[in-house]
């Protein structure tokens, strides 16, 4: 099963949950505040989902390694193979 | 361990395009890091007839370390990739292959980890990743920066591919795995790693990661445009359907 059907099937199974609580297309007899709930549930997942992705996101770009020295030991490194490089005889001309 | 370096062999592939500057240096840290470890090896260029004379350099450096070690596997003009791969693994004669930039961004130090790694639990695919423990950047602003994250982030949604860092292209694979899997892949460019690491684990191989340093071009420009953002989206949402 390729990845869109699973999420296909997901939110399928979500939605249709949802609409038989909200259209009594089920007996579960929800109480009139209970069904304000339901009603309104997908809005409130979505917006939290929404601001889950944000901070893991702007958490992530926060805390992005920024490998200094890595690119300074590189640089010496660099250095070092020019010179044994051209004792070895490469000529870059 | 000692018998385990005495069997396996490392074949490392390095497309090239123009890196006279670049090649050279990292041939030599390549060469410095196996010696170092101890693993046998062999470095496998592949030039699609840069104009700037990469090949020319390539032919001193043949000469330098000895045929066995650099194999030169010239292609007349810019192919791709994954054909390069193709190409390349060909003329491997290791039972691993290692893939990585020959532009400098990805340092062969990580290679004896990546080696250690993959025996760990015989793993068959080994990647680096940028995004995990002590991997992370070098001469990225904060708009890369994002734009990376963010990508990141919607494929691990979207796909969850296993793996941490799948736009990299720095990996070791046994080599039966690397055949099957450049075999099933069919897109271009980086979106390419993308698919390589994503059917991997659709085949059901394994996959171990090591964090990776990744210092952005030293020399030469580094790219990331608006063609890239749509063909990662378009790649994205291929692998969405298919995979």
């Amino acid at each position: 099963m390729t990845k869109l059907l699973q999420w296909l099937l997901g939110v399928g199974l979500l939605l249709g949950t949802w609409a038989c609580l909200v259209w009594d297309l089920v007996p579960a007899q929800l109480t009139p505040q209970w069904k304000e709930v339901v009603w309104v549930a997908p809005m409130y997942l979505l917006m939290s989902f929404a601001c889950y992705s944000l901070a893991t996101i702007g958490y992530r770009v926060a805390t992005f390694n920024d490998c200094e020295d890595a690119a300074k030991e590189l640089q010496q490194e660099i250095e070092e193979a020019r010179r044994d490089l051209a004792k070895k005889g490469l000529k870059l001309s | 361990m000692a018998s385990k370096k005495g069997s396996d062999k490392y074949s490392v592939l390095l497309p090239t395009y123009n890196e006279r500057d670049n090649l050279p240096l990292i041939v030599w840290l390549l060469v410095r890091a196996f010696q170092q470890s101890g693993h046998d090896f062999e470095i496998i260029v592949i030039d699609d007839g840069s104009p700037d004379g990469t090949l020319e350099v390539a032919q001193q450096l043949e000469n330098i370390y000895g045929k066995d070690k650099i194999v030169l596997r010239p292609r007349a003009k810019k192919l791709g990739l994954g054909t390069a791969y193709i190409h390349g693994m060909k003329h491997a004669t290791g039972n691993f292959v290692i893939i990585m930039d020959a532009d400098l961004s990805h340092h062969p130090k990580f290679i004896p980890e990546f080696i250690s790694k993959q025996q760990e639990r015989d793993y068959d695919v080994v990647s680096g990743t940028r995004y995990r423990g002590s991997g992370g950047v070098y001469g990225w602003d904060l708009k890369r920066k994002l734009i990376s994250r963010g990508a990141n982030y919607l494929t691990q949604i979207l796909l969850r591919p296993g793996a941490s860092d799948l736009t990299g292209s720095f990996r070791l694979y046994k080599k039966a795995v690397l055949e099957k899997l450049v075999e099933s892949c069919v897109s271009k460019g980086y979106v390419f790693q993308m698919e390589m690491i994503v059917r991997a684990r659709q085949l059901g191989f394994t996959i171990g990661e090591v964090p990776i340093t990744f210092v952005d071009r030293v020399y030469g420009e580094s790219k990331l445009g608006g063609n890239e953002v749509i063909s990662f989206a378009k790649g994205l949402l291929y692998l969405f359907a298919t995979t």
